[in-house]
C-alpha cells in the first residue's frame, strides 16, 4: 500500500492500523531476510555453483542486486523480484492494450511495457471468420476492425526481431466495448487459468489483463466458432442476410441499461479499493468486495470512501486468517 | 562576514562536518513509474520517473540501450524573490545535463534497449545544495520505478570558508564566493561518478591542500 490519501477518522486509523498488522503477522515470513535493495550482496553458496538471474549481476565476485526487490532462488538459479516494476510479458499472458497506431499492416497497442506491442493483421481473425490470406483491400479496412485509441484483449506470442508481438486468434479476443478499462499496478494481478470472468448475475465480463490492465464491461455472447461456421455452411445467402441483420440490430444494441451500467461502477470500484491497498486482484476477493457494498449497503460512489476501504482492509485480513487456519 | 564562529559553528549551528537533515520519502507521485521528494534542511526536491517506455522520437531510438532524458526546473516558488522562468535558461540546462550523465552511468542501460527513461526533477525548495538533493532524488525515484542500476549514486556539497572545509553548503555558504564542489559518489563500487568544480570559483589554493 503506498501514500493512502483518505481522510481518516482516527478510530478508522485504529481499525486500518489493527487489521494491516493482523495482515503482516499473517504473511509468511519465509522470505523477510531475503529482501534487497540495489547494490545489496546476495549470499550465495559458491561451492555448489549458481546462475545468476533477472536483477543480480556480478562484481568482484560477488553477486549483486540491481534492483530492490525479494532474492528468489529456484535450484541454482539467484533472481532478484523487484517489488514495484512495469509488467514484462510472458509468452501467453492475456493481456489487455489500448491502440495507439495503425501502422502498415500492424497495430500498435499500449501495454504497459516498456516498448510498444505489434498486433500484426495476419494474426487476428478477420470479422468474417475466414480464413484466408489478407490481401490489399484487408490492409486498407484495418480502421474499419480496430481505430486508434481502442481496447483491444489479446495474448503474447512472443518477440520477434521487431519487437513484443500480440495474436488474436479467437472469438473471445478483440475489440472491448461498452465497459471501462482501469490501470492498477500490474503485480497485483497473478497469472492464473483463467482471466476472463463471466458474472452472470450482475452480466457483466471481467478481464483481468496480465498487464495490469482491467477491462469491466457488459457481457458479450461470443459465438462458438464451430457452431458458427456449421451454421453458416448449408446457406451462405441466408449467413449473409443475417450478418445484415446482426450489424443493424448492433446499432440499436449499443444502448447499455442503467442497471448493468452502475454494477459495471460497482465492480471498477471493488477493483480500485484493492488497488488502492495493495491487494491482490482475483475473481474471488473482486466479487468479495462487492458483495461486502451489497451488505452493507453502500452506495457505488461510497466504495471508494474511507469507512468501505477500512472495511476491505478487515475483511481481507479475516479471510486470510481463516484460509491460514483452514490450511 | 563570519561564516564560521570562534567557536567553530556555522550561521546554522552545525559543525563544519555535519551535514543537515536529510528526509525522504518515496511514493508521491500516484501516475509516475516511480518518484521521490528529497529533503536536505531546507532543501526539498521531487523527482518523477517514467519509463521504460516506448521511444516518442523514433529518430532517437538506440537499439542496443535505453535512451535517458532528464528535466530539471525550479518551481516559481522555490527560491526567496519568485522566479519568473522556470526552465529553460542556462543553468536548469546543465543541471539536466549533469543529472541525466550521472544517472545514466549508473542505470544499466543495456538491459532495455529500445525504450525510454524519463526523469523529471523539480526543486520545491532552494536552500543550496539543490544540484545534490536533485542526484539524490532521482536515484531514489529510479529505485522505485524497479529500475535496474549498478548502484545507488549519492551526492553532497562542500566548499571552503573562512580557512574552514564546510560540508553540505546552505544558501547563504553557497552565495558567500568560496570555492564549492560538487560530488556524487557510487559507494558499493567505491567510485566518483560526479565532481563538479565551478571554474570562476577555483580561487583559493589551501582548498585543495586542506
Amino acid at each position: 500500500m503506498r501514500g493512502l490519501q483518505l481522510p481518516l477518522t482516527q478510530t478508522q486509523k485504529v481499525r486500518l492500523q489493527r487489521a494491516l498488522e493482523k495482515l503482516e503477522a499473517l504473511s509468511t515470513k519465509a522470505n523477510s531476510n531475503a529482501s534487497v535493495t540495489v547494490a545489496d550482496t546476495i549470499p550465495v553458496n559458491y561451492e555448489d555453483g549458481f546462475l545468476k538471474g533477472h536483477g543480480t549481476t556480478e562484481l568482484n565476485g560477488e553477486v549483486v542486486a540491481t534492483v530492490c526487490g525479494v532474492v528468489e532462488r529456484v535450484n541454482k538459479l539467484v533472481y532478484v523480484r523487484t517489488l514495484r516494476a512495469r509488467y514484462k510479458p510472458e509468452v501467453g499472458d492475456i493481456i489487455v492494450g489500448r491502440v495507439i497506431e495503425v501502422a502498415p499492416k500492424r497495430w500498435r497497442l499500449d501495454i504497459n511495457y516498456s516498448q510498444d506491442a505489434v498486433l500484426m493483421l495476419s494474426s487476428i481473425n478477420l470479422p468474417d471468420g475466414i480464413q484466408r490470406r489478407r490481401t490489399a483491400e484487408d490492409e486498407l479496412n484495418m480502421r474499419a476492425i480496430f481505430e486508434e485509441n481502442d481496447v483491444i484483449c489479446a495474448e503474447v506470442r512472443g518477440f520477434q526481431h521487431d519487437g513484443l508481438h500480440l495474436q488474436a486468434r479467437s472469438q473471445k479476443y478483440g475489440k472491448l466495448q461498452r465497459g471501462q478499462l482501469l490501470s492498477i499496478p500490474s503485480y497485483l494481478v497473478k497469472r492464473r487459468k483463467q482471466h476472463w470472468h463471466y458474472l452472470d448475475e450482475y452480466g457483466i465480463d471481467l478481464i483481468l489483463g496480465c498487464n495490469g490492465f482491467v477491462w469491466v464491461g457488459e457481457h458479450v455472447e461470443t459465438k462458438d466458432e464451430m457452431l458458427v461456421d456449421q451454421a453458416d455452411k448449408p446457406d451462405s445467402q441466408t449467413s449473409k442476410t443475417n450478418d445484415h441483420s446482426t450489424s443493424l440490430e448492433g446499432q440499436e444494441q449499443t444502448y447499455t441499461p442503467l442497471e448493468t451500467r452502475q454494477n459495471i461502477c460497482r465492480i471498477a470500484n471493488a477493483i480500485r479499493v484493492l488497488s488502492m491497498l495493495g491487494f491482490v486482484v482475483t475473481i474471488e476477493v473482486v466479487m468479495e468486495v462487492v458483495n461486502l457494498g451489497v451488505s452493507q449497503n453502500m452506495d457505488t460512489h461510497e466504495m471508494l470512501g474511507s469507512e468501505f476501504c477500512v472495511l476491505v482492509a478487515e475483511r481481507e485480513a479475516e479471510r486470510r486468517s481463516q484460509k491460514k487456519n483452514r490450511g | 562576514m563570519e561564516y564560521v564562529s570562534p567557536e567553530g559553528l556555522r550561521i546554522d549551528g552545525r559543525r563544519p562536518m555535519e551535514m543537515r537533515k536529510l528526509q525522504a520519502e518515496i511514493g508521491v507521485v500516484a501516475k509516475a513509474d516511480g518518484s521521490a521528494v528529497f529533503e536536505m534542511g531546507n532543501t526539498k526536491v521531487i523527482a518523477a520517473v517514467y519509463g521504460p517506455r516506448e521511444v516518442q522520437n523514433r529518430s532517437q531510438q538506440l537499439n542496443d540501450q535505453a535512451l535517458v532524458r532528464c528535466e530539471y526546473s525550479m518551481a516559481n516558488f522555490s527560491t526567496g524573490d519568485r522566479m519568473r522562468k522556470p526552465k529553460g535558461d542556462r543553468r536548469s540546462t546543465e543541471i539536466s545535463l549533469v543529472i541525466r550523465q550521472t544517472m545514466e552511468a549508473c542505470i544499466l542501460t543495456q538491459l532495455m534497449p529500445r525504450s525510454q527513461i524519463d526523469i523529471y526533477v523539480q526543486v520545491l525548495q532552494a536552500d543550496g545544495g539543490t544540484r545534490s538533493a536533485c542526484i539524490n532524488a532521482a536515484t531514489l525515484a529510479l529505485a522505485d520505478a524497479g529500475i535496474p542500476m549498478r548502484d545507488f549514486v549519492t551526492s553532497c556539497s562542500a566548499g571552503y570558508l573562512n580557512s574552514t572545509p564546510l560540508l553540505d553548503l546552505n544558501y547563504v555558504e553557497d552565495s558567500a564566493g568560496g570555492p564549492d564542489v560538487t560530488i556524487g559518489i557510487l559507494p558499493k563500487l567505491d567510485k566518483v561518478t560526479l565532481l563538479q568544480v565551478p571554474s570562476d570559483r577555483i580561487i583559493c589554493q589551501a582548498f585543495f591542500m586542506s
